[in-house]
């Protein structure tokens, strides 16, 4: 029967401890903020493609693109 | 969407909570940095896919999610993490007593079906809506909000069987929680 009830209305009391448990233990994971091997790793893979780059330097050196 | 250096700095933005949601999955440190890093790869792989104005942490959840969930079914047959080897991976450990309650919550979190801890995780700790959550997992809001609602009943079974009326102030809780502030 008590059972049945838990189901219907859990106990606020409980549910906030519930919660307060368990974004404590998520956020101390969140608080260690980005290791640095994610970093590199979104570096790396962030290096321009050769159209890309191109693009980016253009501004500066428009006048090289011409030329071989 | 191509990546830009905006879409880039977002994806960096979500890592600490997709470690956090990796790591309530599986329990285990290492396991939950190679799951992010997957993620991480997967997610640039296939940015193309990712719809500029979407929810970008939604869509790296998913991925994060469905690349536990194949990988979990692989492993099913290996031992499962052993009991505090999560607290180990924590930089910052709480302190005796609540040290102790942790363990326990950690271990009666482990104790729930995978798709109730899932629900619970991503609506009770990283704070998405029950749409966002439903979408994560591929379902109904409502199964989503059933899962959400057993988790809980579950783990009040297992950590508060008889403490319903009889809570003492909550410092444990506090102590866990730490320099948070509120």
């Amino acid at each position: 029967m008590k059972e049945a009830k838990k189901q219907g209305g859990l106990n606020p009391e409980i549910q906030s401890r519930i919660g307060h448990q368990l974004r404590a233990m998520y956020d101390d994971v969140v608080r260690q903020g980005v290791p640095d091997r994610f970093v590199e790793l979104i570096r790396k893979l962030d290096v321009p493609s050769p159209d890309t780059q191109i693009a980016n330097t253009g501004d500066e050196t428009t006048n090289k693109d011409g030329r071989s | 969407m191509p990546l830009t250096d905006s879409l880039r700095d977002d994806i960096l933005a979500s890592v600490p909570s997709l470690r956090a949601f990796a790591i309530s999955l599986s329990g285990n440190g290492d396991r939950a940095d190679d799951l992010v890093q997957e993620t991480l790869l997967r997610a640039l792989a296939n940015i193309d896919s990712f719809q500029p104005g979407s929810n970008l942490p939604a869509w790296l959840f998913t991925i994060l999610r469905n690349l536990f969930r194949s990988d979990y079914r692989k492993r099913r047959r290996e031992v499962e993490d052993a009991d505090g080897s999560y607290a180990k991976t924590l930089k910052t450990q709480p302190a005796q007593g609540a040290h102790l309650e942790f363990e326990e919550f950690r271990a009666a979190l482990d104790k729930l079906p995978q798709d109730q801890r899932e629900a619970l995780i991503l609506v009770g700790a990283s704070g998405f809506s029950y749409e966002d959550a439903a979408a994560i997992c591929g379902c109904a809001v409502g199964t989503i909000k059933s899962r959400v609602n057993r988790a809980r009943s579950k783990l009040s079974a297992l950590l508060y069987v008889d403490g319903a009326d009889d809570f003492g102030p909550d410092e444990t809780v506090r102590a866990v929680i730490g320099g948070s502030g509120g």
